[in-house]
């Protein structure tokens, strides 16, 4: 018998390799078959400072973050002084035996004997953990052969010794850790963090351009377009600035591309009058923000969810909008898919949003069933009457035919000012009321194929936790730790925020015992959009917006 | 055969005497002697009442945001580069507002033309000075005179090596429709500010004060010259010479070499193995 569960954090300066040990080590435990929850906490440095990579491992599912801290690798100095007090009673720590233990149970492990360099300590940490947990050693050994292979024979060799010599040192100190149990069966998946999963679900939606201008925590989905861009075929350009990233992936869009851009909040502000132009002109884009803590740059590298009401309202004027809020990774690869065809579908700008934590959480996920996927939906490139196209034509769902520019004898005109059925520029009030009474058509549209809420339990009588985006695995935790105990707990959590539709779960709310919003902000965003759609008032409010993504810890203490 | 007419007859808004026409009616007519069908076409603009121009023109159109023409334009051309693609505002959108957005595309080098209409004034907002405006001028809103140097486009786009650099004289219709053919023609970004008088602001800069100090570039003047071209494009006072500046074979933007993107759907079996590759 082993751990089913335990909570591994690596901490270290910026450039010593944590991400790396943590990436490993990672991997290979999914490939040994274990679920995981990635938690990535970073400064906005490039070296130096201190970071963790922490690695939830289960046996089985897990959904969310941890705090207490079961094994401690220790890369650097600072390490242990800074996370003492979250280790568990059963800890043990790995540190430098140049460093020491400082009278905590654990391995100080001797670096210096055990690497020829200090470029292979990464590697006599992963020797060491893997022995901790009882890892069958071919899950490593397989991994570094694969990631060194680029890197010539002699320095694969130079690893694996590395690893057999830290392996051999640990099994001979005889260190009293509990092994993980074996891994449940669970089919075989991959490991992907929400971004690369955004970044996937576009592409399997036909995303085939994409506009950026960097900006932690957006970018890493725009990488992941660009790393497989070759062989899907998708144009990518880093734009001067937020504004052009945006306009571009309109242009595009009018000259018939399927375009999606990410930023982070304060990329985001500056995207907004592209966002209007988007409602106006009926062309779409998929946007993903990844949030972060503001307000102006904030906490660069930490997580929130206070853009909620940004999103909403950006963009001057009236126009309608769709946004989604994935909560696991499998959702931001599905939501993704799904917010590019509503954006094609309707004609209108359609947001992702998500956070830092999501973007860099790692997730066992199953691969994706790419044949089950619904069909994208894709403007004209051929009408039955050319000479009489009109780009705006006035229609009962208010989504007019979008023909492409250039495949018929047709000209395509779109306008920023308000126009005619034609697109030319008009001040015609009359056609301003038809126009705007078209484009606003769309909402009943939008609000028609709005995903509904999940319920997770009954909600009958029971303390139901509302909650929306990256919320869910730390939400749906402390449910299960609640009910455990008798307390009879609910989940509900919103996968998409807008447009709302009350009656898929104000009735849910009313059979509540006591209703908890839960969000990564400090107004409660999404509990006054809420209140304003539909007047229902929530009775408690559970708020964190520190930096830190929610675990099942942080909520129990506050409920 | 596309001719003149194929680009339709519309009512404008726009003063009359103003320097727009003129330059409508050199964009049709080089449009017409590319042999251009008006449906493979765009123009994308800014604001203000140049930016209205394609409006008046039968082509395809995004007619955008202030300062935006080029980052759409780009977006444009990218997702479908069998369309000829131009782009069309007045100096405020497009020094001004869309400043980096011109600094971007002259490095990025997007095979596209940027028509200018250059009349050292905002004209749609009633006479504010412009980044063309020249120090000293006085403005409602400048009553002191313009206190900062005028932006020189055409310095600026030579020293970046621009692909393809010219100025236009509105009062010269058919060397403007010339200028624009060239351009066009280019393989790259190319720049043409066109000078024009604003009839109704801009009471320094008329068109009688063009007509007297536009000259144009003789055979003598080598485009490709550096040293040459920078002088001609600084040259800004007493006589202004207009026709290309500037010529560069720098290489353009790469554009994908399999067509437009519309219509493509992804490949699901390479998707898959990608996934796949995540294990």
């Amino acid at each position: 018998m082993g751990e089913a569960s335990l909570n591994i954090v690596i901490g270290g300066e910026a450039g010593q390799g944590l991400v790396t040990v943590g990436e490993f080590l990672s991997r290979a435990l999914v490939r040994a078959g274990y679920a995981i929850v990635v938690t990535q906490d970073y400064l906005s440095r490039i070296r130096g400072g201190h970071n963790t990579y922490a690695i939830r491992v289960d046996s089985r599912e897990v959904t969310a973050p941890a705090e207490g801290i079961d094994l401690l690798v220790a890369l650097s100095a600072q390490t242990l002084p800074l996370l003492r007090d979250r280790l568990s009673p059963r800890a043990l720590v790995l540190t430098d035996a140049a460093h020491g233990l400082s009278g905590h149970p654990g391995l100080a492990i001797p670096y210096k004997e055990l690497c020829p360099k200090p470029l292979f300590e990464n590697t006599a940490a992963l020797g060491a953990l893997g022995s901790l947990l009882c890892l069958d050693p071919a899950w490593i050994t397989g991994l570094i052969k694969e990631k060194f292979a680029k890197k010539g024979e002699a320095i694969v060799a130079d690893n694996l010794a590395v690893f057999q010599a830290a392996t051999h040192w640990t099994i001979s100190q005889k260190a009293s850790f509990a092994c993980l149990s074996p891994a449940e069966p669970r089919g075989r998946r991959v490991m992907l963090n929400g971004n690369t999963a955004i970044a996937l679900g576009g592409l399997a939606a036909g995303v085939n351009f994409g506009s950026f201008y960097p900006m932690t925590p957006g970018t890493s989905v725009m990488q992941a377009l660009i790393d497989h861009s070759d062989r899907m075929g998708v144009v990518c350009e880093q734009a001067e600035d937020e504004i052009a990233a945006v306009i571009m992936a309109i242009g595009a869009s009018y000259a018939g591309a399927r375009p999606m851009v990410s930023t982070s909040g304060g990329g985001f502000a500056l995207m907004v009058e592209g966002v209007s132009l988007s409602g106006m002109l009926e062309t779409p884009v998929t946007i993903v923000v990844a949030q972060r803590p503001g307000p102006a740059t904030g906490l660069p590298t930490r997580t929130e969810q206070a853009d909620l009401d940004l999103v909403l309202h950006a963009g001057h004027g009236e126009f309608p909008r769709a946004i989604f809020a994935p909560g696991t990774v499998e959702q931001c690869f599905h939501l993704a898919h799904r917010a590019v065809d509503t954006a094609e579908r309707f004609q209108s700008p359609v947001f992702i949003l998500t956070d830092q934590f999501l973007a860099d959480s790692y997730r066992d996920v199953a691969p994706f069933d790419l044949a089950s996927l619904p069909p994208v939906a894709r403007p004209l490139t051929a009408v039955a009457d050319p000479a009489g196209y009109e780009r705006y034509a006035v229609t009962d769902s208010g989504v007019s035919p979008r023909l492409v520019p250039g495949f018929t004898e047709a000209t395509v005109v779109l306008d920023s000012d308000e126009h005619t059925p034609d697109g030319h520029i008009t001040e015609d009030l009359a056609v301003r009321v038809t126009m705007q009474e078209k484009r606003m058509r769309k909402f009943a549209g939008l609000t028609r194929v709005a995903l509904p809420p999940n319920l997770y339990g009954n909600a009958d009588g029971a303390t139901l936790l509302v909650c929306w985006g990256t919320t869910l695995g730390a939400a749906r935790e402390a449910a299960a730790i609640r009910n455990a105990r008798g307390e009879k707990t609910a989940v509900l959590h919103f996968s998409q925020i807008y447009p709302l539709v009350p009656d898929a779960f104000v009735p849910i709310l009313e059979t509540a015992k006591r209703t908890v919003m839960v969000e990564g902000n400090f107004a409660g965003q999404l509990a006054r959009l809420i209140r304003r759609e539909t007047g229902y008032v929530f009775d408690a409010l559970v708020t964190r917006f520190d930096g830190l993504p929610f675990t099942a810890a942080y909520i129990l203490d506050r409920l | 055969m596309v001719t003149e007419k194929d680009y339709g007859e519309f009512e404008t808004a726009w003063c009359p005497g103003c320097g727009n026409f003129s330059i409508r009616k050199a964009v049709v007519k080089a449009l017409a002697a590319l042999d251009l069908p008006p449906h493979k076409v765009v123009f994308s603009t800014g604001i203000g009442q140049a930016a209205k121009a394609p409006h008046y023109i039968r082509v395809n159109t995004l007619n955008g945001l202030h300062g935006r023409s080029l980052p759409a334009a780009t977006g444009i051309k990218l997702a479908n580069p069998e369309l000829a693609v131009f782009a069309e505002s007045g100096d405020g959108c497009s020094y001004g507002e869309g400043g980096n957005h011109f600094l971007a595309a002259l490095r990025r080098n997007v095979d596209m033309t940027y028509i200018v209409h250059d009349n050292q004034i905002y004209g749609l907002t009633k006479g504010q000075a412009s980044p063309t405006t020249m120090t000293g001028q006085k403005t409602k809103t400048q009553p002191h005179g313009v206190a900062s140097a005028p932006f020189n486009p055409v310095a600026v786009a030579v020293t970046m090596g621009a692909g393809f650099v010219a100025r236009g004289f509105a009062g010269e219709i058919d060397h403007l429709a010339d200028l624009i053919v060239q351009a066009a023609r280019h393989p790259g970004f190319s720049l043409i500010d066109v000078l024009q008088p604003c009839v109704s602001f801009n009471k320094v800069n008329t068109f009688a004060w063009y007509k007297e100090r536009c000259y144009k570039l003789g055979g003598d003047h080598d485009s490709t010259n550096f040293q040459a071209a920078l002088a001609k494009a600084m040259e800004f006072g007493d006589k202004i010479p207009i026709g290309v500046l500037w010529t560069s074979d720098r290489p353009a933007f790469p554009l994908t070499d399999v067509g437009p993107l519309a219509g493509r759907e992804p490949d699901m079996a390479a998707l898959s193995q990608i996934i796949e590759g995540y294990a």
